[in-house]
């Protein structure tokens, strides 16, 4: 069988990498703009393409939970949700990290209110930083479909053991539909092992409580570990990376995808859709003579800190836009740049803006726009800088 | 690159360590009022009462931690509570 | 070998083990103790926060000798849906999947949870532990608490009444629904059993006094379980398919052959200050709840 390029939004993508992963149980609750994706699976459930069990919970923490006794039991698991959906599942979200359960999810990112507002930013998202998913932004509907497969296989990785979710904006990329390659079931088959695979935690011949009281030194030792595993998992999801471009042609094995910066001067860091707009930024610019380029942070926990590393080695100047907030602090994605380089004692010029808050579009000429006002000096390194279509507010 | 751990635990007695050390009363059993009506074994929360062969209770002072529902449940007023500290 | 009568149907076989951190006399315990006997080994026990987070034992010894998982408070009936779906999945349909949940983790908290589970009917027995207030965090209030009753967030009696879970529960057409009580190991042994009979969501409502927070002392638990029963306020009952059954020794005392209500509440410090007039009105509550069960008998008979 070979293979086909199906025109696909970013939600009928995920799906149908739920369908070639063989998940087997879909615990999920409806909430714009994530519910196509479980429409589209409970499709091909109720038409005999995917031998799985949907399980229509009445919340989204409930969603969780049943994904966390299914997980616990041994069984494939996959739900989505977006905003306040992914606040309402919260508990178990880490829950489930602590538990060390291979939960795959797709969180497609959209604005917390009041008011509501169904578009898209990274608030939501961003509220899983710390929790122990690991955690992907992609930036089209190829790669939701392409790392959502990945994710399964690093989930279940006997030496990673943490549940992964899988972002992207609201509309942008869940609503619009591109032209997206699949793999053919057997391809998929032979790439990702059978579900039986995972080690259950539930069993009968091994009847062991998950989650006793424990003494706090002994689960500070636990807490430790998690972070080891989240970080060696880099291993895992560069190699699963490597592993996937021999099969599909598309290459995940790094962290981050580079765009143009090998000689660049200045270089603009995104994550999700906007990255888009960064990197035609960046061929205007070029047209120009700038040397500019782009950073996209695909896997943002673990942090990519050797990638930022190496582009603070290279650059002047790094430019980080983020699509959150945290209040009374600055952009979430700069912070986590700006320890990255401390850490490293690199001290280079970097820019924290906030773009894109509360669904406002992010142009290429709000990248060109801030490129150049940083040039000239207009804009402060001390500040967080807030621009909306093209204005500072 | 370090192994997984998980939060889990196997099973077994103690966990809360040597609960007999909680008592501050002890059920003493007496043999040769008790009617062997298993009614002290059937209550036991713990369970700290076990039966020997011919069907009399005995007291696991090892986890029995002296609440005295068995001594308030026999019927034939068997088990009597004495103080750990007299 | 002699075994008493008793023993013989209860089972010897033993999947909680002692040392366990249950206060002195504990009558949830003994309920634990009780529904493992009778689900065996190849059964899954899922229990939200609350006291048995606590009994369930520490990192260096579980109590329970059967597979166990904590949960968030309000998650217990659908982290179980999951456990059950996953397990039928994977044709493993012999095991018990069995929620423990407190009044908290049941009739406030864990209510959403309970509903959902109960509507989408997950092959589940789920055991509400009633001690009546949440116990775990230092004796508050729950929807759970009897009218009357003191506790940390009701220190001049609670005022509102307890709700009625079994109601609610029933509206789910659930196929077995039944009340329960430590002090009557046999029945709730029969009725655990016969819900492991039945495929879908059943339910089992176990009364377990708690000593400190009922605020009597140790070796009362089965007393005052007891006395609840006998006195009509805890009425031992089982809904098959909806219809309606009374158990021994509730099934005797339809005409009244009852304890005073006193004989119960007045055992327990939480009722301590309860005066006259109040006392009136509990009583009331029960009358009221046992007409409206010879109602229901009334209707069924005529059927
Ligand atoms: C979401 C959440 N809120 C609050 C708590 C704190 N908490 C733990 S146990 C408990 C009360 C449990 O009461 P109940 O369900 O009646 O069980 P019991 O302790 O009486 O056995 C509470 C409030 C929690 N663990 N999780
Ligand atoms: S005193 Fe309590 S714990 Fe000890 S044997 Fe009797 S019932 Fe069991
Ligand atoms: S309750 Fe009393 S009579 Fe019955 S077995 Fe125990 S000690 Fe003997
Ligand atoms: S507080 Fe009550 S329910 Fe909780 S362990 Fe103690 S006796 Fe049991
Ligand atoms: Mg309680």
């Amino acid at each position: 069988m070979s293979r086909t390029k199906l025109v696909l939004t970013g939600n009928y993508a995920s799906a149908y990498a739920v369908l070639h992963s063989k998940v087997e149980i879909v615990p999920a609750y409806p909430i714009t703009p994530q519910t196509t994706i479980v429409e589209k699976i409970d499709e091909f459930i109720e038409t005999g393409m995917l031998d799985a069990t949907m399980v229509r919970v009445e919340s989204e923490h409930s969603a969780m939970a049943v994904a966390i006794g299914a997980s616990a039991v041994g069984v494939r698991t996959y739900t989505a949700t977006s905003s306040h959906g992914l606040l309402y599942m919260y508990e178990n979200l880490w829950w489930a990290a602590n538990a060390r359960l291979p939960i795959v999810a797709t969180f497609v990112t959209r604005t917390l209110g009041p008011p509501w507002n169904i578009w898209s930013d990274h608030q939501d998202f961003m509220t899983l930083r710390d929790s122990g998913w690991i955690l992907f932004m992609v930036k089209d509907a190829q790669e939701a479909y392409d790392l959502t497969i990945q994710a399964f296989k690093i989930a279940e990785n006997p030496d990673v053991r943490l549940p992964v979710g899988i972002a992207y904006d609201a509309f942008v990329i869940s609503h619009t539909a591109e032209p997206v390659e699949l793999l053919t079931q057997e391809e998929a088959d032979k790439f990702l092992p059978s579900p039986r695979a995972i080690q259950p935690l539930l069993d009968v011949d091994k009847p062991y409580s998950i989650g006793n009281l424990p003494r706090a030194d002994y689960h500070y030792i636990l807490r430790k570990n998690l972070w080891e595993n989240i970080l060696d998992a880099k291993k895992a999801i560069r190699e699963v990376g490597r592993e996937y471009g021999e099969l599909s042609g598309r290459d995940y094995s790094s962290l981050v995808e580079e765009y143009k910066c090998e000689d660049a001067d200045t270089v603009f860091i995104s994550m999700g859709a906007m990255a888009g707009e960064g990197m035609d930024a960046v061929d205007k610019l070029r047209d120009k003579g700038y040397k500019v380029g782009h950073l996209t942070i695909r896997t943002y926990r673990p942090f990519p800190d050797h990638e930022i590393k190496t582009i603070a080695e290279n650059a002047k100047r790094l430019i980080v836009f983020s699509r959150a907030l945290s209040n009374g602090k600055g952009g979430i994605l700069y912070d986590d740049i700006a320890s990255t380089l401390y850490r490293e004692g690199q001290r280079i010029e970097t820019y924290d803006i906030i773009a894109g808050l509360a669904g406002t579009e992010v142009s290429e000429e709000d990248f060109m726009k801030i490129y150049y006002d940083t040039r000239s000096g207009k804009l402060d390194t001390g500040k967080s800088i807030f621009i909306r279509r093209g204005e500072y507010v | 690159m370090g192994e997984v751990m998980y939060p889990v635990t196997e099973p077994g007695e103690g966990a809360a360590g040597k609960t007999g050390n909680w008592r501050w009363q002890k059920p003493i059993i007496i043999i040769d009022k008790c009617v062997k009506c298993g009614l002290c074994w059937v209550y036991c929360p713990e369970p700290a009462i076990y039966l020997d062969k011919m069907g009399y209770p005995h007291v696991n002072y090892e986890w029995c931690k002296g609440c005295g529902i068995c001594a308030h449940e026999c019927p034939s007023k068997a088990i009597e509570m004495v103080s750990e500290y007299e | 070998m002699y075994r008493p009568k008793i023993v013989e149907n209860l089972g010897e076989d033993e999947w909680i083990y002692a040392g366990h951190p249950a206060c002195h006399g504990c009558g949830a315990a003994l309920g634990l103790r009780h529904l493992l006997k009778t689900i065996g080994k190849k059964s899954i026990l899922v229990v939200p926060a609350g006291c048995t987070s606590i009994i369930a034992g520490t990192m260096n010894a579980a109590t329970f000798n059967i597979p166990f998982i904590h949960t968030a408070f309000g998650a217990a009936a659908a982290v179980a849906s999951g456990v059950a779906e996953a397990l039928s999945k994977k044709g493993m349909d012999d095991i018990n999947v069995v929620v423990w949940a407190g009044d908290g983790g049941t009739y406030d908290i864990g209510l959403a949870s309970l509903s959902g589970a109960a509507e989408r009917g997950h092959n589940i027995l789920f055991v509400l532990d009633d001690n009546e207030a949440y116990m775990n965090t230092g004796i508050q209030r729950s929807g759970g608490t009897p009218r009357g009753a003191w506790t940390t967030t009701t220190i001049t009696g609670k005022k509102e009444e307890k709700k009625d879970i079994m109601k609610i529960v029933l509206s789910h057409h659930v196929p077995y629904a039944a009340t329960a009580s430590v002090a009557y190991p046999l029945d709730f042994n029969r009725k655990v059993k016969k819900a492991l009979g039945i495929k879908g969501f059943k339910f089992i409502h176990l009364m377990a006094p708690c000593p400190p927070g009922w605020r009597f002392e140790t070796h009362m638990t089965i007393e005052i379980a007891r006395r609840a029963v006998l006195s009509g306020a805890w009425i031992l009952m089982e809904y098959e398919n909806g219809r309606l059954r009374l158990n021994p020794p509730s099934s005797n005392m339809l005409d009244k052959r009852r304890i005073s209500l006193e004989e119960y509440l007045m055992m327990q410090g939480r009722f301590k200050h309860v005066k006259r007039e109040l006392l009136e009105e509990l009583k009331r509550d029960v009358e009221l709840r046992w007409s409206e069960i010879k109602e229901i008998l009334e209707k069924q008979g005529k059927q």
